[in-house]
């Protein structure tokens, strides 16, 4: 099992408010249009220096996205930004006809997503939000990992011309992946090569992954695992050229089992090549209050969930 | 500059032209909203034959150019015809108005990359939005041309208008002329039974808007509201042009009735029609 460590914990909103910096630096056609989150979404320091490219929009989320739209129109690069959940239900309609059926290169940068928003409960812990995105035509569904790959994922879809939806979160999680990494969207990432179940992770769940592989190898077990950072377009192939190597797959997810990354995988599995898959995702269910941790524990997104999931997958082989 | 400039009998000539080719259009398919078309048809026709700069070689940016948004974008065959006329694609195409594989989709959109449709509309309320980000980006961009958008009235009942017009009073959003078609009617019936709108005008100043009104189906009052609209940008304010108009105007069996808001006539009813829609020379397509 290869090491992976780290030497700080970061909250990946962090990584799209310093990425969001930059990519202002570097493009003058990006704008930020924030819901009365600024703080949240860690949006200040493009606020501070771009004044005139940053609009406070208010509790409005219909309107910002219809904003955003609006503003392509001129050759703007606009990012939203706020919770996951007023980011994608709530505007549903506004982001379906305004821009995906519309073509508009909108980012919808979307924080405070999933269980690890914490103790603000169901009412604000998205869990169907991939699933939502990932459906309509022509919409890029990322979901990073880490600060560094939050960061690059942030200034990447600069250069990506049509609507994306970046999913992102709130706790501080490790920070383990390079910070001068190139940020490839629709291409995983390899970051275990095995040969007896492949754990394909996406946003918190990749760090747990990395620990469920640890574990896995204690016990005899040689996991494959990969960070799927970009859940639309899928990176079908190498899905299919992991699990051809170790025939069995787990997908790991702070989501909703229906509608997220496990049933894109399950799709292309299905497809192609069919083979035994595990799902550590929620059961369909809302969230609650509680902290990250607890939260995660109760609704069986741990290290040791993946384990488990990942003895059950061999085991179906 | 606006690429006719017609005169006033001009325009009223092309009107004509554009409601024969409305109630032919949705005739041909048996489908189609041609009452507000009927109704907004003036509105247009000042739009791009007189008002409006703009250049036919269509540009998604349209830097440098009046642009022009649809909120209601049911109203589609209007804009549609208007275009077509304006010289933005061949008037021949209006054939294929919601048919299989056409450019000219029930409601507006850019999928097809029909030229003079920036955004897609029709799922309601959507619009102004748009049109104020488009203003906004013309600011950023040091471009000193105006966004145009029209709303229904029915349209108001949306949330997402009231949300927009507060942002555009507070943002200052002084290079936007909105416009609502006040024709009175929705699909269940007049406005004031489905959902009484109340005073638009005391509405609209109370969230800071500059508010006019104007006779929609009436060229030698509505040119010079267009005008006094475009006078009154670049104040701090944005602009809300009250539009009074008649669903249906033109043709006498569907005027001022919400009952030919979304059925198209039959051939009995589209010979009368252009019966009343006479033009010293038709050029129907």
């Amino acid at each position: 099992m290869k090491e992976y460590t780290y030497t700080e914990k970061k909250d990946t909103r962090s990584g799209f408010g310093d990425g969001l910096l930059e990519v202002g630096r570097q493009n003058p056609n990006v704008v930020g249009l924030c819901a009365d989150l600024t703080g949240s979404l860690k949006m200040g320091a493009f606020q501070k220096e771009f004044p005139e490219r940053f609009f406070q929009v208010g509790i409005a989320e219909a309107n910002m996205i219809g904003l955003a739209a609006g503003m392509t129109v001129g050759g703007k690069i606009p990012y939203t930004g706020t919770f996951a959940n007023f980011s994608t239900g709530r505007v549903y309609d506004q982001i379906r006809q305004s821009v995906a059926y519309s073509g508009k290169n909108v980012k919808i940068c979307a924080s405070h997503a999933g269980l690890t928003l914490g103790e603000d409960g169901a009412t604000h812990q998205i869990l169907e939000d991939i699933g939502m995105m990932k459906m309509l035509p022509g919409m890029t569904v990322i979901n990073p990992c880490d600060y560094n790959q939050t960061k690059a994922a942030t200034i990447a879809i600069a250069e990506h011309e049509g609507p994306v939806y970046l999913r992102f979160g709130r706790p501080s999680v490790p920070v383990f992946t390079p910070a001068d990494q190139k940020f490839e969207i629709g291409k995983a990432v390899m970051l275990n090569e095995g040969t007896d179940v492949t754990i394909i992770a996406t946003g918190h769940l990749v760090w747990k992954a990395i620990l469920a592989g640890k574990i896995l190898e204690e016990k005899g077990i040689s996991a494959e695992i990969i960070n799927i950072h970009t859940i639309k377009p899928l990176d079908a192939e190498a899905v299919l050229k992991s699990v051809a190597k170790t025939g069995c797959m787990v997908t790991a997810e702070e989501h909703n089992r229906i509608g997220g990354l496990g049933d894109s995988v399950a799709q292309a599995l299905a497809t192609a090549k069919p083979a035994p898959q595990e799902y550590v995702a929620v059961n369909d269910s809302f969230g609650e209050s509680g902290t990250p941790d607890e939260l995660m524990e109760k609704y069986g997104l741990t290290e040791n969930n993946i384990v488990a999931a990942a003895e059950h997958a061999i085991s179906r082989k | 500059m606006n690429p006719h400039n017609l005169s006033i009998e001009e325009l009223k000539q092309t009107a004509a032209q554009v409601r024969r080719d409305i109630v032919r259009m949705v005739h041909a398919v048996n489908s189609g909203h041609p009452g507000g078309s009927l109704g907004c048809t003036d509105y247009f026709v000042s739009l791009y034959f007189r008002v409006m700069d703009y250049s036919t070689d269509f540009t998604m940016d349209g830097e440098g150019e009046d642009l022009f948004f649809l909120s209601n974008g049911h109203i589609s065959p209007v804009w549609y015809s208007v275009l077509a006329r304006a010289g933005f694609f061949d008037v021949k195409e209006l054939a294929t108005f919601r048919k299989l594989d056409s450019r000219l989709q029930g409601h507006p959109t850019t999928h097809e990359g029909l030229p003079g449709v920036r955004i897609a509309s029709g799922s309601l309320g959507q619009g102004l939005s748009a049109a104020v980000g488009a203003a906004q980006a013309k600011k950023l961009n040091k471009d000193n041309k105006l966004v145009y958008v029209l709303m229904g009235d029915g349209e108001l009942e949306e949330g997402q208008i009231w949300e927009a017009a507060m942002y555009a009073a507070h943002h200052k959003v002084d290079n936007l002329i909105a416009t609502v078609d006040r024709n009175g009617q929705q699909i269940d019936g007049s406005t004031e039974e489905v959902m009484d709108l109340g005073n638009l005008r005391a509405k609209f100043e109370a969230f800071g808007w500059h508010v006019l009104e104007a006779d929609g189906n009436n060229f030698e009052m509505l040119l010079p509201a267009l005008d006094d609209a475009k006078a009154a940008t670049g104040k701090g304010k944005p602009v809300l042009i009250l539009m009074d108009t008649e669903m249906g105007f033109g043709v006498d069996f569907m005027m001022g009735s919400h009952k030919w808001h979304g059925i198209a006539p039959n051939d009995e009813q589209l010979e009368i029609a252009l019966q009343q829609l006479a033009v010293d020379s038709a050029s129907d397509y």
